[in-house]
């Protein structure tokens, strides 16, 4: 498999949210809005580069019956470098992503990478896979909640589209969240069966 | 190289080699990130405390104490000062709202007149008790707490026989919202009563000037 079709496979084939239906919480609780979304796509998307590829270097020297708490250490090791570094640099949206970040430690897509993929293959592979499914997790986020946001308050990216009174409250909050998620994923079977 | 065996010496090996790597990176990015965050926290407290105090010239944070709430709670009271007169207090209280502990920053000018405040952190849900950052703030009916004095009583929502409207379908964060101030004020009152030996124990109006305006009946 070429590097470019990994990469694609990550964004489409094998999305992580519209796909796999993976890591259900972060990708729930943080898509209020469209900047909340990217960021935390974003934030898993470094950890995921990072960890694969990390991972795929160091594989040779992790025995096997030890490899889920050395891939836990190295996950959680960077995801601990991105919530420091946003902490510092990006006080307001680390204020509003809050208890998400140290989270990204178990979200299942980081791992589940690096046990199916990073663990199996070579540095540039892994980091294609990384860069491919965290581009698909940020992109499903940003939609998510673009729509969440647009539907919910009038807003696209803190821009106001429509006076916000004429926004349903339903989106902001949970059942939004499911709602919506359920037609993407409608929306995204469709165009994938179509193809 | 061939992979290493699942032997006891190399999964000591390789597990202690990770965690020293480990170690070593994050001690390095917290080295460099360490003076940015204590920067921001402490800006962000600083903005807090002007947003909510009359115009100071001291360091509110550096002659930070601590009060005792008559729940029992420790809250951070920040002194404001211009020149040597005492302008005001900024206090850091809570409550339990609807979804949690809502942390607020409350300002009192000398008279016990609530001067502004801030919600530092919240749980309280989007579009409903959320809306207590600008409800409280709004001069619409009876709203509105900024510029209240707290000598006439403690605030409660009009529901409860007070005087202060709640957030629409947010009673609970309002009540929460309004018992955190009352706590503030009553556990700064108290300590000021109790540091002024020429009180009354009776008397609650802690302020020189309530006492001239015959406060004590």
């Amino acid at each position: 498999m070429s590097n470019l079709k990994i990469l694609i496979n990550g964004i489409v084939k094998e999305n992580p949210t519209f796909v796999l239906m993976l890591g259900m919480c972060p990708t729930l609780g943080t898509t209020s809005s469209a900047l909340n979304g990217m960021a935390m796509g974003l934030a898993t998307l470094f950890v995921l580069v990072c960890s694969n590829m990390a991972i795929s270097l160091f594989k040779k020297l992790i025995p096997d019956a030890v490899r889920i708490p050395s891939f836990i250490v190295i996950i959680a090791t960077f995801v601990t470098v991105v919530q420091m570094v946003m902490q510092g640099y990006f006080p307001e949206l680390y204020k509003s992503l809050g208890l998400f970040i140290p989270l990204i430690v178990v979200n299942c897509i980081v791992l589940g990478r690096a046990e199916s993929f990073a663990a199996k293959n070579g540095v540039i592979p892994s980091f294609f896979d990384g860069l491919g499914i965290g581009l698909g997790f940020t992109l499903a986020l940003t939609l998510l909640g673009s729509l969440r946001e647009l539907l919910g308050t009038g807003k696209f990216f803190s821009l106001s589209v429509y006076p916000d009174q004429y926004g349903s409250l339903l989106f902001v909050l949970a059942p939004g969240a499911f709602i919506v998620l359920g037609y993407l994923v409608a929306v995204m079977n469709k165009l994938i069966k179509s193809n | 190289m061939k992979k290493l065996k699942s032997t006891l010496p190399n999964m000591f090996f390789s597990l202690t080699l990770i965690c020293i790597v480990a170690a070593a990176i994050l001690a390095s990015v917290n080295e460099i990130t360490a003076g940015p965050i204590a920067s921001t926290k402490q800006a962000a407290l600083e903005a807090a405390i002007k947003a909510v105090t009359p115009k100071y010239d001291n360091n509110p944070v550096q002659e930070a104490t601590s009060i005792v709430a008559a729940d029992g709670d420790s809250l951070m009271l920040y002194p404001a000062k211009l020149g040597d007169s005492f302008v005001g207090v900024a206090i850091e209280t809570r409550a339990i709202g609807y979804g949690g502990e809502m942390t607020i920053l409350v300002g009192f000018d000398g008279n016990g007149t609530l001067v502004n405040y801030s919600i530092l952190q919240h749980a309280e849900t989007p579009g409903l008790g959320a809306r207590a950052e600008k409800w409280f703030r709004t001069d619409k009916n009876k709203q509105r707490v900024i510029g209240r004095s707290m000598k006439k009583g403690t605030l409660t929502v009009t529901k409860d026989g007070g005087d202060v409207d709640a957030i629409t379908a947010a009673t609970i964060t309002s009540r929460a919202f309004l018992k955190a101030i009352n706590k503030a004020y009553n556990a700064y009152a108290k300590r000021e009563a109790d540091a002024d030996s020429g009180a009354t124990l009776q008397e609650t109006n802690i302020f020189s000037s309530a006492r001239k305006e015959g406060g004590i009946k």
